[in-house]
């Protein structure tokens, strides 16, 4: 128990002393995001993000990332709706994966040559979860192939207990059923996206988690965005229609 | 009096319990066998106050209904609500001379073959929040060492129970952050739907959808989910006239 926090001080510390904004400034997202830059520098990873999911594989979203390029690696994840981040969500454990390109494109048939050409080679996602309750996952990237040391991946665990924790925090702040307005900034570009799945669910005479098939497969076949493509149809720009058969 | 060498082993064991799959009942349970094993009494059991400050039983090194019932007597009277009133460990008190102390309890303890009977309290910072209840068959007095050593077996039941409320509230705020995620992607989804159902943009679909719930006194999640899943629930908001 001692050791466990000392670890969890440690890794307060690390994410205190990232550079800029004061540590104590900011909501949820602002803490996740420095979050994922001290995990990335203490592991010495090319990046980390935070994504909440939901049960059905179809909701949730990027809250948290250290830099562009994670972000975009998160986002790949919700087009695709595939990953070792929904993995790890559903099978409440660490998903590790040492080289995507050994064995990725057999567990991620898209996602894994995707996520190598946005230079990963290792992929590590923790659930963020307590008991029996779960709402997303961590993920770390590296550019290099290999496995966490064993010091590297309790690190790893250290943080994903620490995210969860400050997402608990803002929850207490937010009240019973409120969702905490700075997670609602930090989802507002996926908010499209749902729209864009109701959309689709009409224009398509579908259920709606048909609809988030078809969205992706749209955005496969298009090689897009989910993003992208959401804007296009929640704006009137761009409506999926039925095939012929 | 205390068997010193299966203490240690005992605090092992209970530390393992705190951390993996932790279930406090489970947990209580063996505190109190354990209790009663390293301190030689016949029986120990484990009385928690409820929200109303009510005494209840919660686990005991046995099962046997004629102990229950001398648990249940504490609820009115005995060393177990004396404990939890005063925050003061009754320790060696000799039932033989407590029948006007404990008018009911007393004589009904020695009925059940007790000669004596201990209560030790459950402190967290300055309430009590139970008390772990021991008894003897023989008049034999506990030393002041003893008094520490159970006490501090008490203490580490009140470290279980606040370890078993923290991961609860946090495991409820994991649960309600899951919900309200849940139902704002259903608002974005059922917004999607009524836009392209009714040729409306997203913010009016919203208003159209905010104001069948408020008119039908529905909540905008429910409605919004029944949107989603079942467009035949709300015809009048889901058909174009």
């Amino acid at each position: 128990m001692n050791s466990y926090r000392a670890r969890m001080a440690r890794a307060n510390q690390l994410i205190d002393d990232e550079p800029g904004t004061a540590a104590s400034a900011g909501g949820t997202i602002l803490r996740l995001e420095r979050l994922c830059s001290a995990l990335t520098r203490a592991l010495s990873a090319s990046g980390a993000g935070v994504s909440l999911l939901t049960d059905d594989n179809h909701g949730g979203g990027m809250v948290a990332a250290s830099d562009a390029r994670s972000r975009v690696l998160e986002e790949l994840q919700f087009t695709l709706g595939e990953g070792p981040c929904v993995d790890a969500y559903v099978s409440r454990r660490p998903v590790l994966e040492p080289d995507l390109r050994a064995r990725g494109s057999r567990r991620w048939p898209g996602y894994a040559p995707a996520a190598q050409q946005h230079g990963v080679r290792g992929v590590f996602a923790f659930p963020l979860q307590v008991g029996a309750a779960h709402v997303g996952a961590l993920d770390i990237y590296r550019a290099e192939p290999g496995s966490l040391a064993p010091d590297a991946l309790g690190q790893a665990c250290t943080f994903a207990d620490l995210a969860m924790r400050i997402l608990t925090d803002g929850q207490a702040r937010a009240g019973t059923s409120q969702f905490s307005p700075d997670l609602d900034d930090a989802l507002a570009n996926r908010l499209e996206v749902y729209q864009a799945q109701g959309m689709v669910m009409v224009d398509l005479d579908v259920g709606i988690g048909e609809a988030m098939a078809r969205l992706r497969a749209h955005c496969f076949a298009a090689e897009r965005t989910i993003s992208d493509v959401a804007k296009e149809i929640v704006a009137g720009r761009l409506v999926l229609v039925r095939d012929k058969t | 009096m205390i068997a010193v060498d299966r203490l240690a082993e005992v605090f092992v064991e209970v530390a393992d319990t705190l951390v993996d799959d932790f279930d406090v009942v489970d947990f209580l349970g063996s505190l109190t066998r354990h209790t009663a094993e390293v301190s030689d009494a016949a029986s120990a059991g484990l009385l928690l106050a409820d929200p109303h400050g009510q005494l209840q039983y919660v686990a005991s090194s046995q099962e046997s209904v004629k102990l229950l019932e001398l648990f249940q007597l504490q609820y009115r009277e005995g060393p177990c609500l004396d404990c939890y009133r005063t925050g003061v460990a009754v320790v060696n008190s000799d039932l033989h001379h407590a029948g006007q102390r404990w008018p009911l309890f007393a004589p009904r303890a020695i009925e059940v073959g007790f000669q004596s009977v201990h209560a030790f309290p459950l402190r967290h910072r300055h309430k009590v929040i139970g008390a772990l209840n021991l008894f003897s068959t023989d008049t034999g007095m506990f030393a002041p060492t003893d008094v520490r050593i159970i006490q501090c077996l008490a203490d580490i039941a009140t470290i279980g129970l606040l370890q078993e409320r923290i991961i609860r509230d946090a495991e409820i705020l994991t649960e309600q952050l899951q919900s309200a995620l849940n139902s704002r992607i259903t608002i974005e989804q059922a917004k999607g739907v009524l836009a392209r159902t009714h040729g409306i943009d997203v913010d009016a679909a919203f208003t159209k959808m905010r104001d069948f719930a408020r008119r039908n006194h529905h909540r905008l999640s429910d409605v919004a989910r029944a949107v989603v899943t079942d467009p035949t629930r709300h015809p009048e908001l889901t058909t174009t006239l």
